[in-house]
């Protein structure tokens, strides 16, 4: 519940025009089934959570 | 003082009998059995002597004695300390917290217990003085107010438990009309339309409003419901994490959280059992604020 700052530390999308990299590392992939597997991958690795931004971008967010 | 042998004797019976009334070792697990037991039983044992001798040192007029006691009776404020560190250190490897609040409540029971002890050996003593009957009379008294008055008030007392539908609008995951959070993976998503209850708490009138709003409060439920009835959850799923979250026009709250095994009933049942926390407790009804 004492919810801290939370920080993106990863940005997956199938749209690299609309990202900007600025501190966390930006995975570009081809299709929707890419975007999840490797969102599933970083979640793991990182013990965090993936968020959608949009239907072509995920963010992986450290809580 | 040999007269005061058996009135002192019954007092220290009587508070140790309050004791071990007041220790109950339910599904929280604490104080943990037998260990943390023992801890509590001989510190009961402790008060309930000073409770007890201290009548006679007022009667035979020697204040040396009575000072000495008085100043005994402050060290029971440690014993909130010691619980409180001692519940902060285990809150932090557990899976779904306690909370502060939570654990600054425990740790006032303990203490305030241990006063009730001593006053239940004083009360007794004194009685016993006059007459053994008189005292054996008051300290089942005192052992009656004692076993009734423990608990305090429960979740049910001030607010409904429903069942609420969990969706999804997109990432979005709603509990009934409450916005919980995104979830970004299509799996966890599935986990969670599988797994997952939604419930929606309504406060029964203003001041529950603003005690069901406490953070504590909030924790202590999730909490409760995660210790009695499991939870599918690991260290690092922040995913499914189970939270809160406040409809802040009405001040419903929405929980939700994935259980072992995915039943409302059982929810339903622990959460009406969820004690208030001293702490939460908020009277804005009573407060003067000009209407």
């Amino acid at each position: 519940m004492e919810r801290q700052h939370a920080g993106i530390v990863a940005v997956i999308t199938m749209s690299p025009e609309k990202v900007q990299s600025g501190g966390a590392p930006v995975f570009i992939v081809k299709d929707n089934k890419e975007l999840q597997t490797i969102g599933m991958t970083l979640e793991k690795i990182m013990d965090a959570a993936a968020h959608e931004i949009d239907a072509k971008t995920l963010v992986i967010v450290a809580h | 003082m040999h007269s005061y042998l058996i009135p002192v004797l019954m007092g220290v019976v009587f508070g140790f009998l309050s004791r071990l009334l007041l220790l109950r070792t339910d599904f929280r697990q604490y104080p943990t059995y037998p260990t943390g037991r023992i801890i509590h039983l001989s510190f009961g044992f402790i008060a309930a002597f000073i409770g007890s001798v201290a009548m006679p040192a007022v009667l035979e007029s020697n204040w040396t004695a009575v000072t000495f006691l008085g100043l005994a009776a402050t060290q029971f404020r440690e014993v909130r300390k010691m619980e409180r560190e001692s519940l902060q250190s285990i809150d932090n490897s557990e899976l779904v917290k306690r909370g502060l609040p939570f654990i600054e409540g425990m740790a006032q029971a303990f203490e305030s217990r241990n006063y009730l002890v001593m006053f239940t050996a004083l009360i007794t003593t004194f009685c016993a003085v006059y007459s053994l009957w008189l005292g054996i009379i008051c300290g089942i008294i005192l052992l009656l107010i004692v076993k009734f008055n423990k608990s305090g008030k429960v979740l049910s007392a001030i607010a409904d438990v429903k069942e609420a539908k969990i969706r999804f609008v997109g990432p979005t995951l709603f509990v009934d009309d409450i916005l919980i959070k995104n979830v970004g993976l299509e799996v966890t998503r599935n986990v969670i339309t599988e797994k997952a209850v939604g419930v929606i708490i309504t406060p029964k009138n203003q001041n529950s409003v603003v005690t069901l709003s406490y953070l504590g409060q909030r924790q202590a439920m999730l909490h409760h419901v995660a210790t009695v009835l499991g939870s599918y959850l690991d260290s690092g799923e922040q995913a499914l994490v189970p939270i809160t979250k406040r409809d802040m026009e009405d001040g419903r709250i929405a929980l939700f959280m994935l259980p072992s095994e995915k039943d409302f009933h059982q929810v339903k049942a622990v959460l009406d059992k969820v004690p208030i926390l001293d702490s939460a407790i908020r009277m804005p009804e009573e407060a003067d604020k000009g209407k």
